[in-house]
């Protein structure tokens, strides 16, 4: 009786022992080949991850209106945010690559270093009249490979009612910050609330203070990046004007927390602006992030995605492909794309006439001209810094270490 | 008895897949063993051969698929860890061979000491925790009572709501500020200060543990029940009648006829703990300050974060070493005791 019970166990010890690399091995091949059209009209096949409404309506709705002009019909196939470079990944090595690609913009670099996408020079384009940063983020040694129709950021969001029976008057500099938030914090009431979880979500919200005092990813042990820390410390443990919990949110934690009013002012983008719209009785407006000091330009982070063609290897196909492109970021698709996506234009020419018919977005447009690519300077390796500035300002803020040393410490790895 | 049944079919199935490994690979078909080399044959061999043959076609769809689904990920992680794996392998194919050097970049990283004491105290504080409750729970549901059954089911409730919405929701409860477990702690007066669950470094392994125990007590419970079931009710009998009840029934009726089940149990739920991820990423992520970050997560943020597959490999077969030492180990602890 026992001897068959305990093979038995051994076997299935080893069975079940053989199964965990399933779940964590990479993605490998598959998927069938694409088959490429013949003759007629021909149809771009198009990957993007807008696949919830609203974005994924009026995504549809330009692609479309594009493919019209350009002579091409759309097939598209949208997937989850989260999945859509492993989707790349498969793609790129089954050769089933779409003709126009949708990226993440802190992605292309990463995906341009493989060579699967197409240098967009070769079809005659250029970003000629784009903001800097835009621009850097599309570009992989010196070439461009994709096109950015709206881009977007983060700003600092204040309730009305309370600042006003506070008597406070939204921050410009980061000690204005502080002692606002103090004085707006009451009862269950925080005076801030931002994201510092640990993941690139945090790290893109730390980034406006690191980068307007002067930090810089390349290296994060240094006093200016210490500096920014030591403000966030400060708002949250010395001063408790930021909730602890702030550690583990995500940014639309951190909209629920500012739409149920425990929350006086938060760092948000204006992704968020139909959620707190929902709510007649929420008075908010939208100014700049603060600046370390008056009169010291604000560094947001450019958000946003690109436009790509993937090397399919059909020529003509390709050149169709970075028509679309070019049609998504026409000045016309620009403005009325970022309308309607809560987004920024891309083009400096275009940004003053859209934050006059857009004053809502006054707040988040003023800081596109000065603002920065994760991406610019460390292209293919910004993953890796992402990482290390969080898992600092979470050293720091969890009391593990003091800011300098806990940046030290990320640093060095 | 219908509990039972499914446990023993399970384990023939987990089982199933590496008995034909085993024979094909004891005697290929073209070469029958001669005298002098091997083990005399035990079974029947001669003249029928070619029903031996028969039986070994009849193998080949499952070799097929142990290689295919089994063999072929093990192999290509295996050989993933040697290479410089990046984004670019996928397009071009070239993966430059690297020898050690990720074995060694990830075993001297800072993280992998924390990550290695956090797996272990992960796995053992959440089988620990799952086995003895799940236990409890089963010996308590042995006894008959109204609504039994009922309240037996509702406890696997953990095991059919999706890991992803479960961690969702255990992430509102937990909630330093508004969360409803210190919402309660608050209101009673046990822990006015509002402790940061998941935002603090010394508790958040431990409310991670605690949820794990939370989702794994449904498996344990549904097994070990299944082998009380199993057990004659006449030999406790017997037992009461020479005076062993309570306690002392557990310890000599139950515990020894259980130990198949528990063995099967601790074995599965050990492998299945080390590899936990969803669970943790879902709660917090690795922090704060990496306090939950485990093997798991640690190699799928290099996999999958970073893109470094070659590092994400190298840490995954280092689990798969970590996994394979704890079922030994306790397959010859479970063995020596069974001898003795």
């Amino acid at each position: 009786m026992t001897r068959p019970t305990r093979s038995r166990g051994t076997r299935a010890a080893l069975a079940s022992v053989l199964a965990i690399p399933l779940a964590l091995t990479a993605c490998g091949g598959g998927g069938s080949s694409g088959g490429s059209s013949s003759g007629g009209t021909t149809t771009l096949r198009v990957l993007d991850y807008y696949n919830n409404d609203p974005g994924k309506t009026v995504w549809q709705k330009a692609l479309d209106a594009c493919g019209q002009q350009v002579g091409a019909k759309i097939s598209r196939e949208s997937v989850p945010g989260a999945t859509l470079i492993q989707k790349v990944l498969q793609q790129a090595s089954s050769r089933t690559l779409p003709d126009v690609l949708m990226l993440d913009n802190p992605d292309l670099q990463q995906i341009a270093q493989t060579g699967a996408l197409a240098p967009l020079d070769t079809f005659g384009l250029n970003a000629n009249g784009y903001a800097k940063g835009v621009v850097d983020a599309s570009t992989y040694q010196g070439k461009l490979y994709g096109l950015q129709p709206v881009t977007n950021t983060i700003g600092l969001f204040y309730n009305k009612d309370m600042l006003a029976k506070a008597g406070v008057i939204p921050p410009q500099t980061w000690d204005q910050l502080r002692t606002a938030a103090k004085k707006l914090t009451s009862g269950s009431t925080y005076g801030l609330a931002f994201s510092a979880p640990a993941n690139y979500e945090g790290t893109w919200q730390f980034l406006p203070f690191m980068w307007s005092n002067g930090g810089d990813e390349k290296n994060i042990a240094t006093p200016q990046t210490e500096q920014a820390v030591q403000l966030w410390v400060d708002l949250m443990n010395t001063d408790k004007s930021v909730s602890k919990s702030a550690l583990n949110w995500t940014q639309a934690d951190v909209n629920d927390q500012f739409k149920a009013g425990k929350a006086a002012m938060m760092v948000n983008g204006p992704w968020q602006f139909p959620v707190l719209d929902a709510d007649k009785s929420l008075h908010y407006a939208v100014v700049k992030i603060p600046a370390p000091a008056a009169g010291k330009p604000v560094v947001a982070p450019l958000g946003g995605e690109t436009w790509t063609v993937p090397q399919t290897g059909d020529k003509d196909k390709q050149a169709k492909a970075a028509k679309l492109v070019a049609c998504l970021n026409s000045d016309e698709s620009q403005l009325s794309l970022a309308k309607q996506n809560q987004t920024i234009p891309t083009k400096t020419a275009l940004l003053a006439k859209f934050a006059s018919s857009n004053p809502n977005m006054k707040g988040f447009v003023d800081q596109i001209p000065t603002a920065r690519a994760r991406t610019g300077e460390l292209g293919a390796d910004w993953p890796k810094a992402a990482t290390k500035i969080y898992t600092g300002y979470q050293a720091a803020l969890t009391g593990q270490a003091p800011p300098l040393q806990a940046l030290q410490q990320a640093q060095n790895g | 008895m219908a509990d039972r049944q499914s446990l023993s079919d399970k384990a023939s199935s987990l089982s199933e897949p590496a008995a034909p490994q085993a024979r094909t690979g004891r005697r290929s078909p073209s070469s029958p063993p001669t005298a002098g080399k091997g083990p005399p044959p035990v079974r029947r061999w001669g003249p029928r051969r070619r029903e031996r043959l028969l039986q070994l076609l009849f193998l080949l769809p499952a070799a097929a698929y142990m290689v295919a689904f089994f063999g072929y990920p093990v192999v290509k992680n295996f050989i993933m860890a040697f290479e410089k794996y990046s984004t670019t392998t996928f397009y071009t194919g070239e993966a430059p061979w690297v020898g050690l050097a990720n074995y060694h970049a990830v075993v001297t990283s800072s993280l992998f000491p924390k990550a290695l004491v956090n797996t272990c105290l992960f796995t053992i504080g959440s089988i620990a925790g799952q086995f003895v409750i799940g236990l409890a729970l089963a010996v308590f549901f042995q006894r008959h009572f109204p609504l039994s059954g009922l309240l037996r089911s509702l406890f696997l409730l953990p095991w059919l709501i999706p890991l992803i919405v479960s961690s969702a929701v255990w992430k509102w409860i937990l909630d330093k500020d508004n969360g409803a477990l210190n919402q309660f702690l608050a209101a009673t007066h046990i822990a006015p200060g509002h402790p940061g669950w998941l935002t603090s470094t010394s508790l958040a392994l431990i409310s991670v543990i605690m949820v794990n125990i939370w989702i794994g007590i449904p498996f344990n419970l549904t097994i070990l029940y299944g082998g009380l079931q199993d057990i004659p009710q006449e030999l406790y009998e017997a037992a009461s009648l020479d005076g062993a009840t309570g306690w002392k029934s557990f310890r000599h009726v139950t515990w020894p006829l259980l130990r198949p089940v528990v063995s099967v149990v601790l074995v599965l739920g050990v492998v299945y703990t080390l590899k936990v991820l969803d669970i943790i990423l879902g709660l917090t992520n690795g922090g704060p300050a990496n306090a939950t970050q485990t093997i798991a997560t640690a190699s799928y943020h290099l996999s999958f974060q970073l893109f470094d597959f070659g590092q994400g490999s190298a840490l995954a077969n280092l689990l798969i070493v970590i996994s394979l030492i704890f079922a030994i180990f306790y397959l010859r602890l479970n063995r020596r005791a069974v001898d003795e």
